[in-house]
């Protein structure tokens, strides 16, 4: 049996590099053998994209994209398809998890300065995946035509109507109509499931072609390619198979059951992934009493609402979403780990993680005017953490780097 | 020529003229997909003018009617909100009504046709959220302090407007709330969308 599945893998080799990809990229690609928790995010981030876009196409084989029937066609999913309720759960958890891998999987980069030369290119790709996500989740959670997703969009699309000349016209341009209405609602699903998920699968390739050609970096922050054996080794690495399957095996089984315990039992999440007002349907005459974004969007959110003037609100909250693409030129620290970078950096991203904790906390409760003085001192830290970030890594106390990594 | 009898220059000139060529064939064709997405002509006939009663609006009370898919507010203003209304000029941003949120008919102190009643889109000029009516009475509600002579507050990102619909200073909003064309076609009905005929 054995020679015969051997004779066929032959087969497809001359005609197919299959076993030539497959060594490069996991039976031969050599990672650090130091790995910790952080690198679980990766793999976790393919996963969770992989369960949306199962559970997405089977959403819409019951979905309506139209306004008079988007609201109806998601509550007989919920109801009247079988196990249609699970399927809607896993997808709409599935946004909000994909967040949370993503940004722990962006912040371990921080955490061991994952972005820094070689690795630019993986980290602007990584940028773009952010990017198209935030797209994708802010396109996906119209299609619901709750009183959230109405409104929701209504914001987030006049935030282009901000811009100065064009902004009318683009706005009406995304819209497709005067007010987010059922043309906006049909061009937003085919966005969803047709546009940016190819977009996404084609940059995760372009993000982990960029990894394996340059390696990847670890919680040293040291580069294994620097000592090899008398094979072109390294003497630090390990084969990612099957030293890193099995790894990774075990973080999604673990994964998994935090992910289905949120599906089975906290699907809403107390209105954090779920927001309650969705459930009541979309009503251009009336906004909501209390609006605001899901959790992924409120640090941005809470930024926009800091500043009191209206194109300048645009311009910051965009601005915080791009600045991480120039981590890799601000940070001018030779030193990558963050356990041999200095006082300075230590305090410097302490206080950004307080900060953007708290201005995601901030852009969910109402905007008083003591919130609002809160969230300009913490919108104040978040941009000093980027804008100072050249002079203090420049005059840090780093420690000496070792040669080689320890485990 | 080369020595392989190859012209170079012959064969950059092919390359660049036919990449030029390409690329303006390429920026055409993306027009008709840019343009699909601009309102169709279904969309734009949506927007005719509406009729709206108003005869039994009381004072203090608003209505929202509904014209190019926006809430459209007719708010019936009582004698003694209409005095407010002076007192409010050194808060709010554009007291005069400078810049074009009405047409003419409507730039004066009242924003309106007729000082009682108030015709605004009840759209935020900030990011289009619909903004809470709140009367004097219900202040303590919205946290808008004792100052508060009625008017609206958007729930979004907490600006305010006075009940001419002028925006307060220091609050997202640019500008005040829009004036759509709107005229009387009596004492009790109001054409919203149009005022064709009317001296502006």
């Amino acid at each position: 049996m054995i020679k015969y599945i051997l004779a066929l893998r032959d087969w497809i080799d001359a005609r197919f590099p299959l076993m030539e990809e497959w060594n490069k990229h996991v039976g031969q690609y050599y990672a650090p053998k130091n790995f910790n928790f952080w690198y679980y995010f990766g793999v976790l981030s393919m996963l969770v994209l992989v369960i949306q876009i199962v559970t997405g196409i089977w959403l819409t084989m019951n979905y309506k994209p139209a306004a008079d029937l988007a609201f109806s066609s998601v509550e007989y999913i919920m109801r009247d398809v079988e196990w249609g309720w699970w399927i809607r759960y896993m997808h709409s958890t599935g946004a909000s998890a994909f967040f949370i891998v993503v940004y722990l999987h962006m912040y371990r980069a921080m955490l061991y300065g994952s972005y820094k030369k070689p690795r630019e290119l993986v980290w602007l790709i990584g940028m773009l995946i952010y990017f198209t996500l935030m797209g994708e989740a802010f396109f996906g959670y119209l299609l619901p035509w709750g009183q959230m997703s109405y409104w929701g969009a209504q914001v987030i699309i006049s935030l282009f109507g901000a811009l100065p000349i064009i902004g009318d016209d683009l706005s009406l341009w995304i819209r497709g109509d005067f007010v987010v209405s059922d043309v906006t609602l049909n061009r937003f699903f085919a966005l969803h499931v047709i546009a940016l998920p190819l977009v996404l699968c084609g940059l995760v390739v372009a993000h982990i072609l960029a990894l394996h050609e340059v390696g990847s970096n670890n919680p040293d922050g040291i580069e294994i390619k620097e000592h090899k054996d008398e094979n072109g080794i390294p003497l630090d690495g390990i084969p990612f198979h099957p030293y890193y399957t099995v790894k990774d095996t075990v973080g999604v089984v673990i994964f998994m059951i935090l992910f289905v315990s949120v599906v089975f039992f906290w699907p809403e999440m107390n209105g954090y992934f779920l927001e309650h007002a969705n459930f009541v349907p979309a009503d251009p005459l009336k906004t909501p009493e209390h609006i605001a974004p899901v959790w992924y969007f409120t640090p941005f959110y809470a930024i926009l609402r800091a500043v009191p003037d209206q194109l300048g609100g645009v311009i910051a909250m965009g601005l915080a979403t791009v600045l991480f693409c120039f981590l890799p030129w601000l940070d001018r620290s030779k030193v990558k780990s963050i356990r041999y970078r200095g006082t300075k950096y230590k305090l410097a991203l302490t206080a950004f993680t307080i900060s953007f904790v708290a201005l995601g906390w901030l852009g969910m409760q109402p905007a008083t005017p003591f919130f609002t003085m809160l969230a300009r001192g913490f919108s104040v830290i978040y941009f000093l953490f980027f804008l100072l970030m050249p002079f203090y890594t420049s005059t840090d106390n780093d420690k000496p780097v070792p040669d080689r990594v320890r485990v | 020529m080369s020595a392989d009898g190859i012209d170079i220059n012959r064969r950059r000139f092919l390359t660049t003229t036919a990449s030029v060529a390409g690329g303006a064939g390429a920026v055409a064709t993306s027009l008709p997909f840019i343009a699909t997405m601009t309102p169709s002509a279904k969309t734009r006939a949506i927007g005719a003018p509406v009729e709206v009663e108003i005869g039994d609006l009381q004072p203090g009370q608003l209505r929202i009617a509904q014209w190019q898919g926006k809430p459209v507010w007719i708010l019936r203003r009582s004698d003694s909100s209409l005095g407010t209304i002076a007192e409010q000029d050194d808060v709010v941003a554009d007291p005069e009504s400078e810049r074009e949120q009405q047409p003419d008919y409507a730039k004066n102190e009242y924003r309106s046709i007729k000082p009682e009643y108030l015709i605004v889109l009840g759209l935020c000029t900030h990011l289009g959220c619909s903004p809470t009516y709140v009367s004097r009475d219900q202040a303590s509600n919205h946290n808008l302090g004792s100052e508060w002579k009625g008017g609206f507050f958007c729930p979004c990102h907490g600006s305010r407007f006075d009940l001419a619909g002028r925006v307060y200073s220091g609050v997202p909003a640019p500008t005040n709330l829009v004036v759509p064309p709107h005229m009387y076609l009596s004492d009790t009905r109001v054409l919203i969308g149009d005022d064709s005929g009317v001296a502006s």
